[in-house]
């Protein structure tokens, strides 16, 4: 999977490597949800900075992973989102209900450990 | 020459090459790089569309040049078990957090324009059209 998860203390990292197909979207998602259970996480960083775009089916795959954290007690932050890839999503009406969103991975690890 | 490149679409792996594909033409029609990425993400949808409903079909993106103006059309084509209320489609009725319906509404409001022709077993044949410098913000709030 072009996807690298690692643990941080009580985070988790995912940086997304490249483009994702819709099978490797949904491994992602079973990926986070199961190391999140795994180690107690208290959050997730999904970074999506190298992601071509984010359609109906990927922002539904996240916002599930947001929302099940959630009912877990733990926070999900997407960041790296490209300003082409926000303006197609604001236009698409696609949201990330339930996760937090910050510019890059360092302000992501701020939110988380604020 | 007007550029023309057809992608087979069999599997999701074949969606991924295709919006590339898009991607790339319209970069260099000279589309800015939003626009290739509103026509990557309509192409994801549409093609998601064939691999779900239809199994397999045939992505086309070609060049176009009408008027004076350049831009750029998107067809997809499959033999699958088709739609039988096209209107109902573009009307938005079918709209859902899933399926056919999601991807076509994307499609209609990060395109220009978006035909279907489709009939019960006789297949899905969807055309997306966009222009360079067309204000699609602009066109779909005077709708």
């Amino acid at each position: 999977m072009t996807v690298s998860i690692l643990k941080q203390g009580n985070y988790l990292i995912a940086s997304v490597q490249s483009a994702l197909t819709d099978t490797e979207v949904i491994e992602l998602r079973d990926a986070l949800l199961a190391q999140v259970a795994k180690h107690r996480s208290r959050g997730v960083i999904v970074d999506v900075a190298a992601v071509d775009i984010i359609d109906s089916f990927a922002a539904r795959s996240l916002t599930t992973v947001a929302r099940t954290n959630r009912l877990r007690g733990a926070k999900t932050v997407i960041v790296g989102i490209q300003p082409e890839v926000a303006v197609a999503m604001s236009q698409f009406g696609l949201r990330l209900d339930s996760a937090y969103i910050a510019l890059d991975l360092e302000a992501g690890i701020q939110l988380l450990t604020a | 020459m007007s550029e023309e490149v057809r992608v087979p679409i069999e599997s999701d792996a074949d969606t991924v090459i295709a919006r590339q594909a898009g991607r790339d033409v319209a970069l260099r029609l000279g589309f800015t790089r939003t626009d290739a990425t509103f026509i990557a993400t309509a192409i994801s949808e549409i093609a998601r569309n064939i691999t779900v409903h239809a199994g397999a079909g045939e992505m086309i993106v070609r060049e176009l040049n009408e008027d004076g103006r350049t831009g750029l059309a998107v067809i997809a084509r499959d033999e699958g078990p088709g739609i039988s209320d096209v209107a109902a489609v573009m009307r938005q009725d079918y709209r859902s957090n899933a399926g056919l319906g999601m991807g076509i509404w994307g499609a209609m409001r990060l395109m220009d324009e978006i035909d279907i022709k489709s009939s019960p077993g006789e297949g899905t044949t969807v055309t997306m059209k966009k222009w360079c410098g067309f204000d699609e913000v602009a066109a779909f709030l005077d709708h």
